[in-house]
């Protein structure tokens, strides 16, 4: 090896992937799982916004939920899905609607009864309500949701590792260590970081554009702000 | 054999409740990485937090900031400080510090900010001291989320510690990392489950140090 970063790109071959093989396994691994999360989220944090008595027993199962270690919930779950992708997708999946569950919910309970109201008396039954008054109102709340899923979402696949060469970018850690090449650890890092930020900065961009009417930059607000404020999204990653 | 049974084997084995590898020993080494993680964050995360909050400048880089340290992804550090570094408690502190700073700096700063500003100015207004309307006024209201952020910290931190072990660090990653390489799958979920238990502990732990200390006009519900 020459230099400090000779071999950053020299995968070895044990880990069956080449570097963008790696990249794509690892972003499969994190996003199908908040994709999953966000689709079982939607109509649970409905439900919870219709009947109000839900939201506490749900917000407790999810703040218990979202506790167990990853490592523990990866290993736990060997009975049921063997060695496979799923083993870490599962977790992965949990985690996120445990994130989406209370974003969505206080997003969607952010509308004002007025616009509700209007929305009502112009005619919109509740499905479509829900869905062109509602749901784009929240977005910024559960795009705030996403981020934090999806950023955990990624990070947390490396610990696949640990359970069998489940890690994607994760297994250059264990082979770091095994070879003995600092390097790949580098790269696992960085790559793994650039790939959390460059979807972060994606859903930012996917929130700006799907939500026009909002001030696109200068988003600051005096400290008396009147009106909704977007609902803060649990800080949490692990 | 499913996973009830490994638990029960495990808890029930008398060779687990003592000595050097003892679950009372592992446990113990688990708290006191947290422990000490999470000393070393608060006081890097709250005071900034509390500054920049009560000023309310500097939001945005702290976003900027929370953003990257949270796109590095924990397990991936601990790796590299490890092979870095070597073997110790500093390679295990940095990558279990870096996770836990954010969720406590962002809570603080909003929780700060978000004190509604009235008795704040009402205090000003009676001529207390900056120090004075931080600590007098605005904690006590701020206090239920500051210590959200710092209960989201914790968890994390106990969750993470656990994948510490693979670095050569006690706790009880022990059990999970050692039983996975001697294929003893009673070990691995004996250490899953005392895991999750001591996670669910510190949540129990922060609901009722918030019960004690947070005061009884400020609490929601």
């Amino acid at each position: 090896m020459n230099g400090a970063l000779g071999g950053f790109f020299d995968i070895p071959s044990d880990l069956q992937h080449s570097y963008p093989g790696l990249i794509g396994l690892h972003l499969r691994e994190a996003l199908l799982p908040v994709l999953a999360g966000l689709l079982l989220a939607l109509p649970l944090a409905q439900l919870c916004v219709r009947l109000r008595r839900l939201y506490p027993p749900v917000l407790a199962v999810t703040t218990v939920l979202y506790a167990i270690p990853s490592l523990a919930f990866f290993v736990v779950l060997i009975d049921y899905t063997g060695q496979t992708e799923l083993r870490v997708m599962i977790p992965l999946a949990v985690y996120s609607l445990v994130v989406l569950v209370p974003a969505i919910v206080d997003g969607v309970r952010s509308v004002p009864e007025e616009t509700l109201a209007a929305a009502t008396a112009m005619g919109f039954g509740p499905v479509r309500r829900y869905l062109q008054v509602q749901l784009p109102i929240a977005v910024p709340a559960i795009v705030a949701g996403l981020r934090v899923a999806t950023v955990s979402s990624i990070s947390l696949v490396s610990v696949g590792a640990l359970i069998g060469n489940q890690g994607a970018l994760g297994n250059l850690l264990a082979a770091a260590q095994k070879y003995d090449r600092p390097v790949l650890a580098v790269n696992s890092v960085l790559t793994t970081a650039v790939l959390a930020i460059l979807c972060d900065a994606l859903l930012v961009l996917a929130r700006v554009l799907l939500t026009p009417w909002m001030p696109a930059a200068g988003r600051r607000r005096p400290r008396q702000a009147a009106g909704p404020e977007p609902a803060r999204p649990r800080e949490a990653t692990r | 054999m499913n996973v009830l049974g490994f638990v029960s084997d495990f808890f029930g084995d008398s060779a687990h409740w003592h000595g050097y590898d003892g679950i009372p020993h592992r446990l113990l080494e688990h708290v006191q990485y947290s422990l000490l993680a999470l000393a070393l964050a608060a006081a890097i995360g709250l005071p900034v937090g509390l500054v920049t909050g009560h000023t309310g400048r500097g939001g945005n880089a702290l976003a900027l900031l929370a953003t990257a340290a949270r796109a590095l992804p924990s397990f991936g550090l601990l790796v590299l400080m490890a092979v870095l570094l070597g073997i110790g408690l500093v390679p295990v502190m940095i990558p279990l510090v870096v996770l836990a700073v954010p969720p406590i700096l962002v809570t603080t700063y909003e929780a700060v900010r978000s004190v509604d500003p009235s008795p704040v100015d009402a205090a000003r207004g009676m001529g207390m001291r900056e120090t004075r309307i931080l600590f007098q006024v605005e904690m006590p209201v701020a206090l239920p989320l500051i210590l959200s952020g710092l209960r989201s910290a914790a968890v994390q931190i106990v969750s993470t510690a656990t994948i510490a072990a693979y670095v050569s660090l006690g706790g009880l990653g022990r059990y999970i990392v050692d039983g996975l390489y001697q294929r003893d799958y009673e070990k691995v979920v004996g250490g899953a489950t005392l895991v999750a238990v001591l996670a669910l502990v510190t949540l129990a732990v922060f609901w009722a140090v918030g019960r004690l200390v947070v005061s009884p006009g400020v609490r929601r519900h």
